[in-house]
C-alpha cells in the first residue's frame, strides 16, 4: 500500500526562523528519495498565499495523495494547510505537519548539524505516518448558543452586548461589586475626550435592560468541564453555586497597575502619585481649578516608563515590555490639565515617546502648547527629593540638550505606571490557560490567532492578554466575539474524526474497553456474520482520548490518525540512521 | 551513537504537554537535540507495545509527557497513564530491558522549564544505563 502513495514534502525556511539553525536544503535532499515521496521542495514561507498556490498546483499536477509540511507548530498552521489541502481537492486528513521550528530550530540554535539531523528524522516520521493516512470525514456536533464572559470591564461589557445582538445568550461574571473595571473610575480619555465613567454607565444600562445578558456580580468561575461547543461550568455568586451550560468562554479579566516599591521614582514622597491616581484627581476636579491636598496645583511633572521596559540589570523580575498606553495617556492627561488651568506648567520626563498612529497629534498638541519634554537616560534616571517648601525637587539629565543637568521643583509628580497581569490563581486553575513569560494570558499567535487559546472554545481578550489602550482592548473583545459567535451561530462544529475504531477480526469481546471508557461510547454487538460478539464505538460520543487502546488484549482498537501501524512506522522512520 | 548522548522518544499530548514543549522552543530554551517528540491525543492512550518498540528500534529511553490533572479528557488521567507506565515497564522487563528506560512526568501547557529539566536529567540517567549495559 505504502509504495502506491504519492507524497509531497514541503520544508519551510520560515524566513530564517528555521533556516538560520537547520540546513533546510539538506533536509529536502534527504527526503526526496524517501519511499513514497514524489515531490520535495523548500519554500521561504510555506504559509504565504503564493507558496500555498504553488503547492495546490503541484498537488494536482503530480497527482499527490498526501502531503507533509515541515514548518512551525501545528498549533499555528495545521488548519491553514488542511484548508489548502481541501482547496487542492485532497482530503485534509492526508496532510501532516511536522514541527521543526518550536521543537527543533528554536531549541537547538547552538548546533546546526544536530538540528538538521533531527529535522530529517522528524520529517521522515511525518512521511511514514502520512503514507498510512486514509481519507476521513469530520464529526459534527451541536453547539450551545450561550457564552460565558469572565470579567465585566470595558472589554467584557462590549463583548456581551455584541454577542447579545447576534442572538446569543450571555452570562457575564464580575468578581467586584460593580461592573466597569478601571474605566469607570476615569474621566476624559484619549483620543476623543469621552468620559470613561459615562461610557461605562451607558454600556451597563444597556446590559441591565438586555434580556439576553445575565450579569452576575461578586461572582467567580469555580469549575469547568466538557469541551468546545458544550462546556458545563459552575459559578459561585455570593455563596450560591450556579451550574451553567455554555458553548464558549471569553476571559476579559483585565490588568492591574504596576505597584511601586518604596522610593522607586520618588514613590512615598508627598506629591508623588501614579497616573491612575492623577486621573481620579482630574475626574474629581471637574472643569474648575486643579486641587491637590487642598492647594491649587501650579506645576505637574509626568514621568514615563515607570514599571515598564525595565532592565534585567535593575530588577529581579523585570517587566521587559512596553505598556503601550502610558505615553499617550500621560500626554492626554496633560492636555486635560491644560483645559482645566492653562497656567499650570507641565514637564514630561521620558525615555522614548510611543504615541503611535494618530496619537502623535496629541503629542504635537502638547509640545505646541508649551509642555516641556525632557529625555532621560535609564542609566542615570531622575532623582527625586522633598523640597523644604513641600514641593518635589527633581534632578534630571536631559539628553536633548546634551545631558544638561536640570533641576525642577514641581507640585505634583505623576508616575505613568504600566500595566501588570492580575493574579488569577483560581481562574488559572479552572481554565488551565497558558500564561506567557510576561505573566499575561497567551494567545496562540499574536497576529494570526490573536484571541484563541490552546484550549478550544476558550478565548482571551482585552488587557488580560497584555497591555492595551481602551480602543485596542475593545477591538480584541470584538475579535473574540467574532470567533466565539462564528462558532456558535452556526449551531454546530465539525470535530476532527480522530476517534476509536475497532478491528472486528481481532476483537473477541472481553469487555475491558467498555469498562474503562468514561463516556459510555462502547457497547457490545454481534458481528455482522453472527459468529461472535464484538465492540462497537459510537463515534459521536467517543472523544478520541484512546484510554481504551492500551487495555485491549488483542490490540483490536486504534485511534484514527494515531493507529498502531502509523506510530510504529513513525518510530522506525525517526530512528533510521541519517547518512 | 556517541556515549555522552542518549536518544529519547517523547510522547506528548496534543492539547497539554505539546504546547508546553513548544513553549520551551518559543522561549529559546535548550535541551538535547536527540530528543524527538511524537504527539498523541491523551497520555492514557499510549500502547505499551509502542514503548517496547521504541526501545528495541534504538531509542535509549521513552518519556511520557503526561497530561496530569490538566487532561481535557479524563479527570483521572494520571492514574490511567500510571497504569500504562506500569504495563509498559512490565513489558520492558519481560524483554530484558531496564524499566528505568521509561519515565513519565506531568508536563502542563506552560511547563517549558520543567520539560527541559526532565530532558536533561533523563539524558543523564540513560547515559548511565548505557554505560552500565556496556560494562
Amino acid at each position: 500500500m505504502s509504495k502506491e502513495r504519492r507524497i509531497g514534502v514541503y520544508v519551510c525556511y520560515c524566513g530564517g526562523n528555521i533556516s538560520d539553525y537547520v540546513d533546510v536544503e539538506a533536509v529536502r535532499d534527504a527526503l526526496e528519495n524517501e519511499d513514497g515521496v514524489v515531490v520535495a521542495k523548500t519554500h521561504m514561507f510555506t504559509c504565504s498565499d503564493a507558496s500555498q498556490q504553488l503547492m495546490i498546483d503541484e498537488i494536482g499536477e503530480e497527482n499527490l495523495d498526501g502531503i507533509v509540511v515541515a514548518s512551525c507548530s501545528p498549533k499555528l498552521h495545521l488548519h491553514t494547510f488542511r484548508e489548502m489541502a481541501k482547496r487542492a481537492g485532497l482530503n485534509e486528513y492526508t496532510y501532516s505537519q511536522v514541527n521543526i521550528r518550536e521543537q527543533d530550530s528554536w531549541t537547538h540554535r547552538h548546533d546546526v548539524e544536530a538540528a538538521t539531523e533531527k529535522a530529517i528524522r522528524l520529517v521522515r516520521g511525518g512521511v511514514a505516518k502520512t503514507k498510512l493516512t486514509a481519507p476521513l470525514k469530520n464529526i459534527r456536533i451541536e453547539t450551545k448558543p450561550r457564552v460565558l464572559i469572565v470579567g465585566a470591564g470595558a472589554a467584557g461589557l462590549r463583548a456581551s452586548l455584541v454577542l447579545a445582538d447576534m442572538g446569543l445568550t450571555v452570562y457575564l461574571l464580575e468578581k467586584e461589586d460593580e461592573p466597569g473595571g478601571w474605566v469607570k473610575k476615569w474621566g476624559k480619555m484619549f483620543p476623543n475626550n469621552k468620559r470613561g465613567d459615562e461610557s461605562i454607565a451607558k454600556l451597563v444600562a444597556k446590559i441591565r435592560t438586555s434580556e439576553s445578558i445575565t450579569l452576575y456580580t461578586n461572582a467567580r468561575l469555580i469549575e469547568k468541564s466538557g469541551s468546545l461547543g458544550d462546556f458545563e461550568v459552575k459559578i459561585e455568586v455570593k455563596g450560591e453555586t450556579i451550574p451553567l451550560n455554555v458553548g464558549a468562554i471569553i476571559v476579559t479579566t483585565g490588568f492591574k497597575p504596576y505597584e511601586l516599591a518604596q522610593d522607586e521614582f520618588g514613590h512615598g514622597l508627598n506629591g508623588v502619585i501614579t497616573l491612575p491616581e492623577y486621573k481620579e484627581i482630574l475626574f474629581a476636579s471637574g472643569e474648575d481649578k486643579l486641587i491637590h491636598n487642598g492647594k491649587p496645583v501650579k506645576s505637574v511633572t509626568f514621568v514615563h516608563c515607570v514599571g515598564s521596559r525595565q532592565r534585567q540589570e535593575d530588577y529581579d523580575k523585570p517587566n521587559l515590555y512596553c505598556s503601550r498606553y502610558c505615553c499617550t495617556a500621560s500626554i492626554h492627561s496633560g492636555l486635560t490639565t491644560r483645559g482645566i488651568d492653562p497656567s499650570i506648567h507641565q514637564y514630561h520626563l521620558f525615555r522614548d515617546i510611543r504615541s503611535y498612529g494618530r496619537y502623535e497629534l496629541l503629542y504635537e498638541e502638547a509640545r505646541n502648547g508649551g509642555s516641556l519634554f525632557l529625555r532621560y537616560d535609564p542609566d542615570s534616571p531622575p532623582i527625586f527629593e522633598q523640597a523644604k517648601n513641600g514641593r518635589v525637587r527633581i534632578q534630571v539629565k536631559d539628553q536633548l540638550t546634551g545631558n544638561e543637568e536640570l533641576e525642577l521643583e514641581t507640585d505634583l509628580v505623576v508616575l505613568a505606571t504600566g500595566m501588570v497581569p492580575r493574579e488569577n490563581d483560581e481562574l488559572n486553575n479552572v481554565l488551565k490557560l497558558p500564561i506567557g513569560l510576561d505573566g499575561f494570558y497567551n494567545e496562540i499567535h499574536p497576529k494570526l490567532r490573536p484571541v484563541e487559546t490552546v484550549v478550544d472554545g476558550v478565548f482571551i481578550a482585552g488587557t488580560s492578554q497584555g497591555p492595551k489602550n481602551l480602543a485596542e482592548s475593545v477591538s480584541s473583545a470584538l475579535a473574540s466575539v467574532s470567533k466565539s459567535g462564528g462558532l456558535l451561530m452556526k449551531g454546530y462544529v465539525d470535530l476532527e474524526p480522530f476517534v476509536a475504531i475497532v478491528d472486528a477480526d481481532k476483537c473477541t469481546w472481553c469487555g475491558k474497553c467498555e469498562e474503562i471508557c468514561p463516556y459510555g461510547a462502547i457497547e457490545k454487538i454481534t458481528a455482522e456474520d453472527g459468529s461472535k460478539e464484538i465492540a462497537l464505538i459510537t463515534k459521536a460520543v467517543c472523544k478520541g482520548g484512546g484510554t481504551c487502546v492500551p487495555v485491549c488484549p488483542e490490540g483490536a482498537i486504534d485511534i484514527e490518525g494515531y493507529t498502531n501501524e502509523q506510530i510504529t512506522s513513525l518510530i522506525d522512520a525517526m530512528i533510521k540512521e541519517v547518512v | 551513537m556517541p556515549r555522552d548522548k542518549a536518544r529519547i522518544l517523547v510522547f506528548s499530548t496534543n492539547n497539554i504537554s505539546d504546547p508546553g514543549i513548544d513553549l520551551a522552543g518559543g522561549a529559546h530554551m535548550s535541551y538535547p537535540p536527540e530528543v524527538m517528540v511524537v504527539n498523541v491525543p491523551c497520555s492514557s492512550g499510549i500502547r505499551p507495545s509502542w514503548v517496547l518498540h521504541a526501545i528495541e528500534a534504538g531509542f535509549d529511553g521513552v518519556f511520557i509527557a503526561a497530561d496530569g490533572t490538566d487532561c481535557a479528557y479524563l479527570s483521572d488521567c494520571t492514574l490511567r497513564t500510571g497504569e500504562v507506565v506500569a504495563m509498559s515497564q512490565e513489558l520492558l522487563r519481560e524483554h530484558g530491558h531496564n524499566a528505568k528506560r521509561l519515565k513519565m512526568a506531568a508536563i502542563c501547557s506552560v511547563c517549558a522549564e520543567s520539560f527541559v529539566g526532565h530532558m536533561e536529567a533523563f539524558t543523564k540517567v540513560l547515559i548511565g544505563l548505557n554505560e552500565a549495559a556496556a560494562a
